[in-house]
């Protein structure tokens, strides 16, 4: 693909985000489009909102689940990134009203306190790089008309990054067990699904471990402060005004948030 | 629930002879509803109670007890509010790291729960988690072996009561814990079968909470003038969906601050 059909499909992406807006699917218009396309295309999208004044802050790890792979046919993670636009605080509500086919899916966050620069990452490595885990919410979105997507479309829409709130509640994963915490997630007072950290590539770590050098191969930095969201470990959940949900991993703590406001579809 | 025995004695005794002969060699016989449709849940747990003396007269020694269609979802499933329950005898036992046979049984699953050995006299009417946390000497990882003997799995609430909540085997092991000690709503599960991943959960799936199985099965006791012994091992209910296994299987189920339970099926 050409770097001017690059240029039009992320500006494209980023106007139909700017305008809460939906298109048609990529791979429906360029069936020849590679992942490599896309996610050059996801570059250009971020990057119109840099200079529109947000600043990259994190990643998000997207595909991390057995289920959610054999859906798209595709048996490794993507990435999206995470700008400053998209942070919620614990106890704000999230406004629904800026998103547009939104979903909830409880997480995982890391905060990196060192550089981790791949290629030749490990797991451990990614222990021992960082600071804390935290429980989070991914709100994840569609720029994508009805959620029709196949892995090229979601990794050009940013790998469908919404926003995110980040529990405040924080551990150390040398004192957790983040491969079996439990993950118990309640929506309105009732238990709505429950799951482990296995979920994400067997443990959240080796998805990071993954994210670091896919990152390095890219040459895209990845730096100590960064949050990363290390996938969901839930199934996607509806989510409209006036909703609570509750994560809680086991060991670690719980992450709230509620919804208010209307949603463009 | 309906408590109605339609039931009479002599076919209390002839299903659960039915069911004992399945039970001891291995065959799928058609659910008992076919042949008696008006069967309510009380006849179902009146030749449950008739296999259990039978058992206990045969020589078994009974262990505890286990719950079953303790999540929201089998529940729905099998329009019931409340689980149900069955015994476990100590020949049903299996030691960690063992190899078990699958040709004395018609098509065994596997599921992981958390286990209770108590250390008081649990009663109901009324038992709450409370109070079963209270009588709690500790907690260990488990897995049930359950095997319908009900053909393709089919059945429904009366005939699986009836076969004792599908019992076959069990194995407990890992680490025992002090419940206070953890947060036992939270743990995770991760089932792994020939090292690969297949099931995984929290122990919330169960009512929540897994004690609020066991006091719910202390209650459904007390309605059948029984109660739960100091002393008993007692499976909560499977957190993780139930996996056929086959000869050759291997199983691991990890649990978050309980360790791991392991066993092997051989033909």
């Amino acid at each position: 693909m050409d770097d001017n059909k690059i240029r039009q499909y992320g500006d494209e992406l980023y106007e139909a985000w700017l305008g809460r807006s939906t298109v048609q699917p990529l791979l429906l218009r360029e069936p020849e489009i590679t992942i490599d396309d896309a996610y050059k295309i996801q570059l250009r999208m971020v990057e119109r909102r840099v200079q529109a004044g947000e600043k990259i802050v994190g990643k998000k790890i997207g595909v991390t689940s057995k289920p959610v792979q054999d859906f798209l046919g595709v048996y490794q993670p993507d990435f999206g990134q995470l700008t400053s636009g998209m942070v919620y605080q614990e106890g704000e509500d999230i406004d629904l009203g800026k998103l547009i086919q939104p979903k909830a899916e409880a997480e995982l966050a890391f905060v990196l306190k060192e550089d981790l620069i791949g290629p030749g990452i490990t797991a451990m490595d990614v222990i021992r790089a960082t600071d804390y885990v935290s429980p989070c919410f991914e709100i994840v979105d569609s720029r994508i008309t009805d959620w029709k997507i196949k892995i090229q479309d979601t990794v050009a829409d940013n790998a469908s990054c919404g926003v995110y709130v980040i529990g405040k509640t924080r551990g150390d994963p040398r004192k957790l067990d983040i491969t079996l915490a439990g993950m118990v997630l309640e929506k309105n007072g009732e238990l709505f699904s429950t799951s482990a950290g296995a979920a994400v590539q067997g443990s959240p770590a080796n998805a990071v471990a993954w994210l670091a050098n896919t990152l390095g191969s890219l040459g895209i930095p990845f730096r100590a402060g960064e949050v990363i969201l290390s996938g969901s470990q839930s199934a996607l959940i509806p989510v409209v005004d006036g909703d609570e949900l509750v994560c809680t991993v086991g060991g670690l703590g719980s992450c709230r948030v509620k919804f208010s406001g209307r949603s463009a579809v | 629930m309906s408590l109605d025995l339609t039931l009479s004695r002599e076919d209390i005794v002839r299903l659960c002879e039915r069911v004992e002969g399945a039970q001891r060699r291995a065959y799928a016989i058609p659910k008992l509803t076919d042949e008696y449709p008006a069967m309510t849940i009380a006849d179902g747990y009146a030749v449950q109670a008739e296999l259990r003396r039978r058992y206990l007269a045969s020589g078994s020694r009974l262990v505890g007890w286990k719950a079953g269609l303790t999540s929201k979802a089998k529940m729905q499933q099998m329009g019931v509010h409340v689980p149900s329950i069955g015994f476990l005898m100590d020949d049903m036992w299996r030691p960690e790291n063992s190899a078990i046979k699958t040709s004395d049984m018609v098509h065994p699953r596997v599921e992981c729960e958390v286990a209770f050995v108590t250390n008081k006299t649990l009663k109901g009417p009324n038992c709450t988690r409370q109070d079963v946390l209270d009588a709690t000497d500790y907690v260990l990882p488990a897995v049930e072996i359950i095997d319908s003997r009900f053909s393709g799995f089919k059945f429904d609430l009366p005939s699986v009561v009836a076969d004792n909540g599908s019992s076959a085997r069990y194995v407990a092991g890992g680490r025992a814990r002090y419940p206070a000690d953890i947060d036992l709503r939270t743990l995770g599960v991760v089932m792994e079968k020939n090292g690969e991943i297949i099931a995984m959960g929290a122990s919330a799936a169960v009512l929540g909470h897994p004690a609020e199985a066991i006091a719910m099965l202390v209650n459904i006791l007390t309605e059948q003038g029984e109660e739960l012994a100091a002393g008993s091992f007692v499976m909560s209910g499977g957190i993780t969906e139930a996996i056929p296994v086959k000869p050759g299987d291997s199983i691991v189920a990890r649990f978050q601050e309980l360790g791991s339970v392991s066993m092997r099926f051989v033909e």
